[in-house]
């Protein structure tokens, strides 16, 4: 699957509009069923703070969908209000066009949707190949595995040296490599192979190169397009506005709790971006 | 800081690009291996006092130090499994005594069927991990705290319900006396116990290095909120780990009675020290996820092979307790490094 222009035609600028910040078109909100994931109007507040105020989202398939904003524009809260990590007051999501109310991660995991966090979620004792099946662990066939509960440890080295090299780390020799003994960028390459192997529906990436070197954070972006051009969507939350320009088709602008608008990155420049996700400049709303 | 002047390498060259040195590979060896360091201290201790005094190496004097490793070596697999989690367990005597307590006086004193008072002994130690358990989980309680204050509480009630009396070993059913049973094997004169706590061992083993639930237990104690954003069932890993523990303190209470020919509310009243010696000199981390029960068997045995090689050595007491204590200061140091050192 890769991304169809018909699919942005809505959020599509003219050749005008393009190149003048502040006459942008103001999100049109897709049919629920033409996407991977939608939101309606959601909505979470933490006592008096408002987290997010009613927010619209769509993710498309195929398309890597990058969420930017300020500290506390509510990137986090909405990403969390997609995945279950947190219940939305109200509002909806709909995720293949069904309605779905995820009552923690397990469940969205459940449903195919792979969370990789920018605190580097993996166990650094363990070893690759236990970090990728962490929480899903198989057992080996027949009664070894059904009476004596026994892992086929065997198999899931071997598979996760395959997804590996799927996305193209494929060099990895050694599975049984405890994930402390790698850098930053392998351990956070080990947590996006994680990702994109069992996720179904997308994948969201949390600040992924955050915490990681001009090189590394190469990689990871690389890994990006990998998962992109098997036709898996991605959305990715970030700070980092030329990694966002680089990888994203369109970036979702959260800004005080709400969304101030959705652009992509041939319509507006980075400068642009940021003058929006301040505040600014504004996205007509029409 | 290193300067890259070659092209930017993929994360797959990345990952080939793992330089060692001799030293970081011995700490690799030993990070994947955490019994090695324990087993050849064992080794050379073994070589050592043998030169000293060749008693050392005979067949009795190893079944002595089989048969006093069995109790405080249980205990510790229970031990390891709590510290396997980063927790700790202080209450492990109290509850083993409890338990022994429980199942000694019912069949002496109330006439319950001896394996009925077994039974009920070893579901009263696992209730009692299960407590641990439970104020760790729900309450949010440093597990410290909490089995500090379980000891005071198991140990009261072992007082009060038993009056701070034994129970002799005529006095008890023959299924409670059982693990008492000696035997030979070839020179070696053992118990039942022995073999019991060297099956109970291997099945912990098993259980943790070829199941889901050993690698999740491994995986709570290293990173608690990597394990829970896994989607790993962190509280249910915690509580089944100390509910676990308690029943193996149970069951322990059956070969304590066996080895000592009685139940006493004063017998291992020093196990969580012991235990937790145990556990650290076999190379159990006690910041959790690193560890094992093989090598918490072979601290068990190097503390009771120094204890006799040093007193076969004519070594004055209190130096054989010295000596245990710059054990357990080498063995945490040498976890230290092997978490400070990376590749």
């Amino acid at each position: 699957m890769t991304t169809t222009p018909s699919d942005f035609t809505a959020h599509q600028l003219s050749e005008e509009e393009q190149h003048t910040v502040g006459l942008g078109a103001p999100p049109v909100l897709a049919d629920p069923a033409n996407t991977v994931l939608s939101a309606r109007g959601l909505l979470k507040t933490f006592g008096k703070v408002i987290g997010i105020d009613g927010v619209d989202i769509d993710l498309f398939p195929g398309e890597v969908l990058s969420v930017i904003g300020d500290n506390g524009a509510g990137k986090s809260t909405l990403i969390k209000a997609l995945t279950g990590a947190l219940i939305p007051d109200a509002g909806h999501v709909y995720l293949d066009g069904q309605e779905v109310h995820f009552k923690g991660p397990q469940d969205s995991r459940q449903a195919g949707i792979e969370t990789v966090y920018q605190t580097l979620a993996v166990a650094p004792a363990l070893d690759i190949a236990a970090n990728m099946y962490l929480g899903r662990e198989r057992r080996r066939s027949g009664p070894l595995g059904t009476i004596f509960r026994m892992l086929d440890k065997k198999g899931m080295k071997e598979d996760a040296g395959k997804s590996m090299a799927n996305l193209g780390i494929a060099t990895v020799q050694n599975m049984s490599q405890a994930v402390e003994t790698l850098s930053g960028g392998q351990r956070q390459a080990v947590a996006v192979a994680r990702a994109a192997t069992f996720a179904t529906k997308f994948v969201v990436l949390d600040e992924p190169t955050a915490a990681l070197g001009v090189k590394e954070t190469g990689q990871v972006l690389n890994l990006i397009r990998q998962i992109k051009e098997k036709g898996m969507p991605v959305i990715l939350i970030s700070h980092n506005m030329p990694n966002v320009f680089e990888v994203s088709d369109r970036i979702h602008i959260a800004r005080l709790g709400g969304c101030a608008g959705v652009i992509t990155p041939k319509s507006h420049t980075p400068t642009e971006a940021v003058a929006i996700m301040t505040g600014a400049t504004t996205l007509k709303k029409g | 800081m290193s300067v890259d002047t070659q092209a930017p390498a993929t994360a797959a060259e990345q990952f080939a690009l793992r330089r060692q040195s001799p030293v970081q590979r011995i700490q690799h060896l030993l990070h994947s291996h955490p019994a090695l360091s324990p087993l050849l201290v064992l080794l050379v201790a073994v070589i050592v006092f043998t030169i000293i005094n060749p008693r050392f190496i005979q067949p009795a004097t190893i079944s002595i130090i089989l048969q006093q490793t069995a109790v405080i070596g249980a205990l510790a697999i229970g031990q390891t499994l709590v510290i396997l989690t980063a927790g700790i367990d202080l209450a492990v005597g109290a509850t083993s005594i409890l338990a022994m307590l429980l199942m000694a006086n019912l069949a002496a004193n109330n006439g319950v069927p001896g394996v009925l008072a077994l039974l009920i002994g070893i579901a009263f130690g696992t209730a009692c991990g299960f407590l641990n358990g439970l104020l760790v989980t729900r309450l949010r309680l440093p597990p410290f705290i909490v089995t500090l204050g379980t000891l005071s509480i198991f140990t009261a009630i072992g007082l009060l319900y038993s009056k701070g009396a034994s129970v002799g070993r005529n006095k008890m059913p023959d299924v409670l006396n059982l693990m008492g049973t000696r035997f030979a094997i070839g020179p070696f004169n053992l118990t039942l116990g022995v073999i019991f706590v060297v099956v109970l061992a291997a099945v912990i083993a098993f259980v943790l290095s070829q199941t889901a639930w050993g690698r999740h237990v491994y995986a709570v104690g290293d990173d608690i909120e990597a394990a829970r954003l896994a989607g790993i069932r962190v509280n249910r890993v915690l509580l089944s780990v100390y509910t676990v523990a308690g029943l193996i303190y149970g069951i322990t209470a059956w070969v304590q009675i066996g080895r000592a020919g009685t139940a006493s509310p004063n017998a291992i009243v020093d196990a969580n020290l012991e235990t937790i010696t145990a556990v650290v000199i076999g190379g159990t981390s006690l910041f959790g996820g690193r560890g094992g029960i093989a090598g918490t068997i072979l601290g068990a045995l190097i503390v009771y092979a120094f204890n006799i090689g040093l007193s076969l050595a004519g070594v004055n007491d209190q130096l054989r307790v010295l000596t245990i204590g710059v054990l357990i200061i080498v063995a945490v140091s040498i976890d230290q490094w092997i978490r400070k050192v990376k590749a």
